[in-house]
């Protein structure tokens, strides 16, 4: 049976929630040309008061906010509320060298756990669980946000936060842990790592996972799924809009339901920004529809993905967004040709490899090059040479029909990838360009 | 009767093959024979020892991919056509050999010890006794 935490707000009729966002969207749109100058000054570039703005159909007139805005306007230019209301910041990483800066009220903080609640109580989350948070604690928002929300959805919380992965098992085994909270790739290396002691899908007492902040394939989900005996559910957050939770699977495990009260999403094409209709593929952009503290309108996520309005089983009625193919900023240019890192991981997985694996782009003799490194395992290891050559050409022949373009593949030893504790890092672009 | 060789991993840079003895030397495990194959970016080293389920679980334990295989050892006479007439009776046997290597050395200087790992190592051994050659044990093997 599908449970709600939310239920009045998730199933809501069509008309009910286009009310809602309208209503919310005029006030919003009030609030930031009141609050935030350098957004007012955008507007106004384009003609544009909050009069122009009456209904979520006036949307597309607004000026778009991307990365570059974020970067200019840090750390407080784009404030919604006064200092002193604001109770909490978030930080991205900064992996791409592009920190960004984000700032709460409380109101803000409750929506966001409202949202991670909806997402725990979709992957069956009740009173009667107990839920280990994995991912970083801290400034990276998927710690405390899952955090929030599992207290909301009236988990047992564990806050066991990031590292020590045979203390993190200790923890599984001994609380008897039903619902699991981190990234894929560490969830991946959990299983991996509870097999090696024994732990068979059977013995593991979770029975959920809700895994995100980074790229990952469906073949990927099956792995985890297998390993860990669980089902696997995606989640999709932006630190820039809260965290984890503005996007959250259901049983149905077709696309992320957007928390739609909060979060408008728009398709666009990122050339152009022409917005697109549903069922295109094109970059995703939100507004934040009630947020005070860091009032975001029609930011550009770099998100490549789609949305359907399609009904779903699962009775909610909010829109619905396809995995990410990779964000804009994922995705490599080798030789011309776009490649997504996900697109490789796929085909390591069908051809039964561990999703652990490193891309290494060069650029030797004015040409690109790409090395697909993964890790030799026990069950493919045989005696002879020859075997493991015609492996390594039958992964070469794959990643070729996928991606078009010819890869080189090396087989490592085992542990020499570094396995993440937080996002996995995928991609080493050592191209002077 | 044929004898268990391990089979190891190892990816093809400097100090990779140190790392693996250096390992059976702190465990005390010696080893009787020890070839590498290689190709550009990964090799397999194979070897015979004195303690075949000790090596495998501490190889194990140390993260290395190792696997058994089951080849035949033979005692050469260490004079000209010694191999030769060895290899006469493989011929003869009609015994396909897919790799070969000798021992690191043995108390008895007469006589050369060789691997051989064959296509499918029953039908060889029962077709090289049948023709009066014999192949060592696992004891033996660790005692020349």
């Amino acid at each position: 049976m599908e449970r709600y935490f939310q239920p009045e707000i998730e199933c809501a009729p069509r008309e009910e929630m286009i009310r809602l966002q309208n209503e919310r969207l005029v006030k919003q749109v009030r609030r930031v040309w009141d609050n935030v100058p350098y957004y007012r000054k955008k507007m106004e570039e384009k003609g544009l008061t909050p009069d122009d703005v009456r209904s979520i159909d006036d949307l597309h007139k607004l000026p778009f906010l991307s990365k570059a805005d974020l970067r200019e306007a840090y750390p407080y230019g784009l404030m919604g509320a006064p200092l002193k209301d604001c109770v909490r910041i978030h930080s991205t990483s900064g992996t791409t060298g592009k920190r960004v800066v984000a700032f709460y009220t409380q109101h803000d903080v409750d929506l966001w756990e409202d949202c991670c609640a909806r997402a725990i109580t979709a992957a069956g989350g009740t009173a009667e669980d107990v839920c280990h948070v994995a991912y970083g604690y801290g400034l990276f928002t998927g710690g405390m946000g899952l955090h929030g929300g599992s207290h909301k959805a009236g988990c047992l919380t564990v806050p066991i936060s990031s590292g020590n992965t045979d203390r993190q098992i200790m923890f599984i085994m001994d609380l008897q842990a039903t619902i699991l909270c981190c990234t894929p790739s560490y969830a991946a290396y959990l299983g991996e790592r509870m097999k090696e002691m024994g732990y068979g899908p059977d013995d593991i007492p979770l029975k959920a996972g809700i895994f995100g902040a980074e790229a990952w394939s469906e073949e990927m989900r099956r792995d985890i799924e297998k390993t860990l005996g669980i089902k696997a559910y995606d989640i999709y957050g932006l630190t820039e809009l809260s965290g984890p939770g503005v996007a959250f699977e259901c049983s149905a495990q077709n696309g992320m339901h957007i928390n739609e009260d909060h979060f408008i999403a728009e398709i666009i094409d990122p050339e152009t920004g022409e917005v697109l209709p549903d069922g295109a593929q094109g970059e995703l952009v939100f507004t934040a529809l009630d947020k005070e503290a860091f009032p975001l309108l029609r930011y550009r996520t770099r998100d490549i993905c789609t949305l359907t309005r399609e009904p779903c089983p699962c009775g909610r009625t909010h829109v619905r967004m396809g995995k990410p193919k990779g964000r804009t900023d994922d995705m490599l240019i080798i030789r011309g040709v776009n490649v997504f890192p996900s697109q490789i991981e796929t085909v390591l997985i069908n051809n039964g490899y561990a999703a652990n694996y490193q891309i290494i782009v060069d650029r030797v003799n004015n040409t690109d090059t790409l090395d697909v490194q993964v890790e030799m395992t026990p069950e493919m290891f045989t005696d002879d040479i020859g075997d493991i050559q015609k492996m390594q050409r039958t992964l070469v022949e794959g990643l070729r029909s996928m991606l078009g373009l010819s890869a080189k593949v090396t087989l490592v030893a085992p542990k020499t990838i570094a396995r993440s504790e937080g996002k996995a890092v995928r991609v080493i672009d050592k191209r002077k360009i | 009767m044929s004898i268990k060789q391990i089979s190891v991993f190892l990816e093809n840079k400097p100090g990779k093959l140190s790392e693996m003895t250096a390992l059976l030397a702190a465990n005390n495990i010696d080893m009787r024979a020890l070839s590498l194959a290689e190709t550009n970016d990964f090799g397999i080293a194979r070897i015979i020892v004195d303690d075949i389920y000790e090596a495998a679980n501490v190889l194990r334990n140390a993260s290395f991919i190792s696997k058994f295989s089951h080849v035949l050892a033979f005692a050469v006479p260490d004079e000209p056509g010694g191999l030769n007439k060895l290899l006469n009776v493989f011929n003869e046997a009609d015994v396909n050999i897919i790799y070969m290597y000798s021992c690191l050395g043995s108390n008895d200087p007469s006589r050369a010890y060789m691997i051989f790992r064959v296509t499918d190592t029953k039908t060889a051994e029962a077709a090289l006794v049948a023709h009066g050659l014999k192949p060592l044990t696992q004891e033996e093997i660790t005692e020349i």
